[in-house]
């Protein structure tokens, strides 16, 4: 049995977040961290890795520095790491990346007892979008927003959330899982595995590794086979910063209320 | 095989679509929001909007999109669909898409309408953008718009060509630090998840909602192909709170950690002599304190109600994202360089367990002299 878990290397957007002059991020001045959900992803993978015994395969798509951050899951636990990169692969949009993440899994191999798991979404994009593509690509079934996963036999019982609740859902392997940070609490690299993820296998899959797949077609993949572009990017204005009201006492507060009485607020 | 092909724009003259998203048999307020912005699109693009309402015994609920916009209804109604799943909706959209192919399909961005456009998308081969807070199809309503919400140099927005004609899909990216537009040229239709709350709802109109054409498509769709089963659908037992439906939100932040529980109290208080509900930042939702849904930012609820009161919130980007539309925002911090006194209308810097007691007597007292 075999779990493989995408994961994205994305600038942390919770600190200050540079952005260029022509509207573009400036990800050069931002940490490059992995993205939160995903690290719930390869925590559920652990746990299910300590129940059944699964090997554990991190697939990430980015440029090369993105080992780094590979190693580091590793260091977590995961058994090996495939790094999709390549020229061709640049500018993809969700659709054109979950074609490309399908072909990785196509060339690691999905089999009747395999999951493939994934974050709800990555902090950069906030799109959500690549782990149902993916699982459409696969024609695998999907369960999205997992925050408690139960595993018996080949069938995954999986409670998935809604905003005004929960359902229930079962479903059998193999199939795709996106996971919620309520799922769990990511574990710490160890001592131990921050010495062995150096020794454990780390490839790259380039354009020439996949392209016999149907699904890499250069007219479906990159910045040319993505069916949305950008139009415009911009940043949004500051509005504008209002009246501090002097002092901080009744007084302040009876005006205040006096302010939006006076605009029939309350 | 279908000889569908989504590249093949032209063919793409079904009108305006709109998933109508019921969950036990009751619409969701989104549904109503998109069809009021769907059927302004629909007039911009001289077409027809139409909603599709998948369940089932779900007829009945029909007729009251028409009221706020829609010329039609396709009802897709079967055993197999009274509860959500992606396989079973995936199908009956995707194979009514391919026979009446609309240009445009917008689904609201709740946790199922993120499950399901995503796929859809990938089986139609066309673009699908996420989460968006504002759409468009004339440029110069367009441009009025980036006048208005961007910092873009005039000249760079007088210099947009005027005669694009694609849906133009705007959603804020990074935390909310850039916003994005994104268009789908090649491909049809050009579909959207849209951000509930942020659209607003037409006045009902009910002569509207009684020419309402209901249309009931050919469903294809068996047991096995379902791959998943739902064993059951829990409500929260606790009513969850209606932040994007409210005229006040009172909001708190890292600000109460001293003392949480009397930090809660005081906003709850507040809220209820202004008579609105609770809301929290993400700090205090990932803190445990308070419960998700009461999270409004980013990665919570956009909420543009009357009164805005942020008691102890710093303002990161990722919190004003979904608060700076509201009318009057208030702000309360012991930090007066805080980046929330930049965008709130009035600013206390002053200890927020101080300052609510005095606000909410206030308050009163001013009510009680109306």
């Amino acid at each position: 049995m075999k779990i493989i878990v995408c994961v994205k290397q994305v600038p942390d957007t919770s600190g200050k977040v540079a952005v260029n002059p022509d509207g573009t991020l400036n990800r050069a001045s931002m940490a490059a961290i992995t993205n939160p959900d995903d690290l719930n992803a390869v925590e559920a993978a652990l746990v299910l890795k300590e129940q059944t015994g699964a090997e554990v395969i991190v697939v990430s798509m980015g440029p090369p520095p993105a080992e780094g951050m590979l190693r580091e899951v590793m260091a977590r636990g995961v058994d090996r790491a495939v790094l999709v990169s390549g020229r061709e692969f640049g500018g993809s949009d969700t659709y054109a990346t979950s074609q490309i993440l399908a072909a990785a899994i196509n060339k690691i191999g999905v089999g009747e007892e395999d999951i493939v798991m994934c974050g709800r979404q990555a902090i950069d994009g906030d799109t959500a979008q690549v782990g149902p593509q993916i699982a459409e690509k696969l024609h695998l079934p999907q369960v999205s927003y997992a925050a408690e996963i139960k595993k018996d036999g080949n069938t995954l019982t999986v409670k998935r959330m809604l905003e005004d609740g929960y359902m229930t859902i079962k479903v059998k392997t193999p199939c795709l899982i996106t996971c919620i940070k309520e799922l769990n609490t990511p574990r710490y690299m160890s001592v131990g595995g921050i010495f062995e993820c150096y020794e454990k296998p780390y490839e790259i899959f380039d354009f020439n590794t996949l392209k016999d797949d149907p699904l890499i077609d250069l007219t479906t993949i990159g910045l040319k086979g993505s069916p949305t572009n950008i139009f415009k990017s911009f940043t949004p204005p500051q509005k504008g910063a209002g009246m501090m009201l002097e002092g901080a006492d009744k007084e302040t507060c009876e005006k205040l209320a006096g302010i939006l009485a006076g605009k029939h607020l309350i | 095989m279908s000889t569908f092909n989504s590249a093949d724009i032209a063919a793409f003259n079904g009108g305006v679509w709109v998933f109508c998203e019921q969950r036990q048999g009751t619409m969701m307020s989104t549904s109503f929001e998109l069809i009021s912005e769907g059927r302004k699109l629909a007039d911009e693009l001289g077409t027809k909007l139409y909603g599709i309402l998948l369940g089932h015994n779900i007829e009945g609920i029909a007729k009251e999109l028409g009221g706020y916009g829609a010329d039609g209804v396709y009802v897709c109604d079967d055993p197999l669909l009274e509860n959500y799943t992606t396989d079973g909706y995936t199908k009956v959209i995707c194979d009514t898409i391919e026979e009446y192919k609309p240009e445009v399909m917008l689904i609201g961005a709740t946790n199922i309408g993120r499950d399901l456009g995503p796929r859809c998308a990938a089986r139609l081969h066309t673009g699908l953008c996420a989460d968006c807070t504002h759409l468009d199809i004339d440029v110069p309503k367009y441009k009025d718009f980036l006048r208005e919400s961007s910092t873009l140099a005039p000249a760079m927005i007088d210099s947009i060509k005027e005669d694009d004609r694609n849906l133009k899909m705007t959603r804020p990216a990074f935390g909310g630090h850039l916003m994005a537009t994104i268009i789908c040229p090649r491909f049809r239709p050009a579909m959207a998840t849209v951000r509930p709350g942020v659209m607003k709802k037409a006045e009902f109109n009910q002569a509207k909602a009684d020419a309402c054409e209901i249309i009931k498509p050919e469903i294809k769709l068996t047991a096995a192909d379902m791959q998943t089963e739902v064993v059951e659908v829990v409500k929260a037992a606790k009513k969850l709170v209606d932040l994007i439906g409210a005229d006040v939100v009172v909001s708190v932040g890292r600000g109460i950690s001293k003392d949480v529980q009397t930090g809660i109290k005081l906003a709850e208080e507040l809220a209820e002599v202004l008579g609105g509900v609770v809301g929290a930042s993400r700090a205090v939702v990932d803190s445990g304190w308070m419960s998700a849904d009461h999270q409004v930012g980013q990665t919570g609820k956009t909420v543009h109600p009357k009164i805005y009161v942020a008691l102890g919130i710093s303002g990161a980007i990722q919190h004003k994202a979904g608060m700076q539309d509201s009318e009057c925002i208030i702000a309360v911090n012991k930090n007066e360089t805080a980046p929330i006194f930049e965008i709130a209308d009035y600013g206390i810097a002053g200890d927020l367990f101080k300052v609510t007691p005095m606000l909410i007597e206030a308050i009163k007292a001013a009510k009680a002299a109306k």
